[in-house]
């Protein structure tokens, strides 16, 4: 099992409504940001809440985001970042140049 | 705290306490459920009473000690911090910390002159437990869980802590199964302390990121 984002790598949270045990927070669906590190394989959590620990591994990113982009009226100097835990599955490259 | 005085029970009128009522109205659907469960345990013999008054004796036994002289390390070694930074858990447990990995890991992010961080877990509580004990209940509110992402600064300096616009804040939303731990900058004017000493300056707060470690003196 290979993870399919490298750091750096531009990526988008998906904007789905999805139903069970989620742990992408509402707040960030939709937002672009940066991947800033692998974090491991791990088993998700939207599987485990139902109790299927034999469930597949998936691969968990931090990845990195500008207030600025996640608040259109962030009030904080532009630097300012929101590092977030995510999982493969609800990230979407974003095309770059 | 007002009313917390030692004195015998004789009040002049402008000293009296009035009575107040027994917060005791916290039944709630799901305490009753934790109490059916945990007597329906016991009664299959499960576990014991005495069980669960140990474990809960073990958790609120847990202090930021252990988190204070993981720090402190990380301020005299170099060779400790660069190990600390790149496998939280494992330069714990060098240390003989049992991390009790499981499946969470542990993450140390370090402060420096211009970046400043901050965790929080806007979904529920994750908080190094492990390593510095349980948290305070404003971890647990739904006011700090939710202003610390929208406007961290703004929440920063009501903790006391106001940061200079060249420094970063970078929020951390423990969203999965990392657990943060901030390492605070050494503070000014401690040159020759032993860790002992320097463990003493490091607080839960400062390793959570809502303040910087005591100063010296």
């Amino acid at each position: 099992m290979k993870p399919a984002f490298s750091v750096g790598d531009r990526v988008r949270v998906r904007k789905v409504d999805a139903p069970g045990h989620i742990r992408t927070p509402f707040y960030i669906r939709g937002v672009e940001g940066e991947i800033e590190r692998f974090c491991g394989f791990f088993r998700n959590p939207e599987e485990l809440a139902y109790g299927r620990y034999d469930c597949e591994q998936r691969a968990l990113y931090r990845v990195r985001f500008l207030q600025s982009r996640v608040w259109p009226d962030y009030a904080g100097p532009r630097r300012d970042t929101l590092d977030i835990d995510l999982y493969e599955h609800w990230l979407e490259p974003v095309k770059t140049r | 705290m007002s009313g917390m005085h030692e004195h015998d029970h004789e009040h002049p009128p402008e000293h009296r306490h009035p009575p107040q009522p027994d917060a005791d109205d916290t039944l709630t659907y799901h305490r009753k459920l934790e109490i059916a469960l945990r007597e329906l345990l016991i009664g299959k013999g499960v576990f014991t009473a005495d069980d669960v008054r140990a474990g809960v004796e073990d958790m609120d036994g847990r202090t930021p000690g252990r988190g204070a002289e993981v720090v402190a390390r990380a301020w005299v070694d170099p060779e400790f911090r660069r190990r600390l930074l790149a496998d939280a858990g494992a330069a714990c447990e060098s240390l003989g910390f049992d991390w009790n990995t499981r499946h969470v890991r542990l993450v140390a992010v370090e402060n420096t002159p211009d970046t400043h961080n901050v965790i929080v877990c806007t979904l529920c509580s994750c908080y190094p437990r492990a390593l510095i004990g349980l948290p305070p209940s404003w971890y647990k509110s739904l006011a700090y869980r939710s202003r610390m992402v929208r406007e961290p600064r703004a929440v920063l300096k009501e903790f006391g802590l106001e940061l200079p616009g060249h420094v970063t804040v970078r929020v951390h939303d423990s969203t999965a199964d990392l657990r943060y731990l901030v390492l605070p900058m050494r503070p000014e004017g401690t040159e020759g302390m032993g860790e002992t000493e320097l463990a003493a300056l490091v607080t839960r707060d400062s390793m959570i990121g809502v303040a910087l470690p005591r100063r010296p003196g």
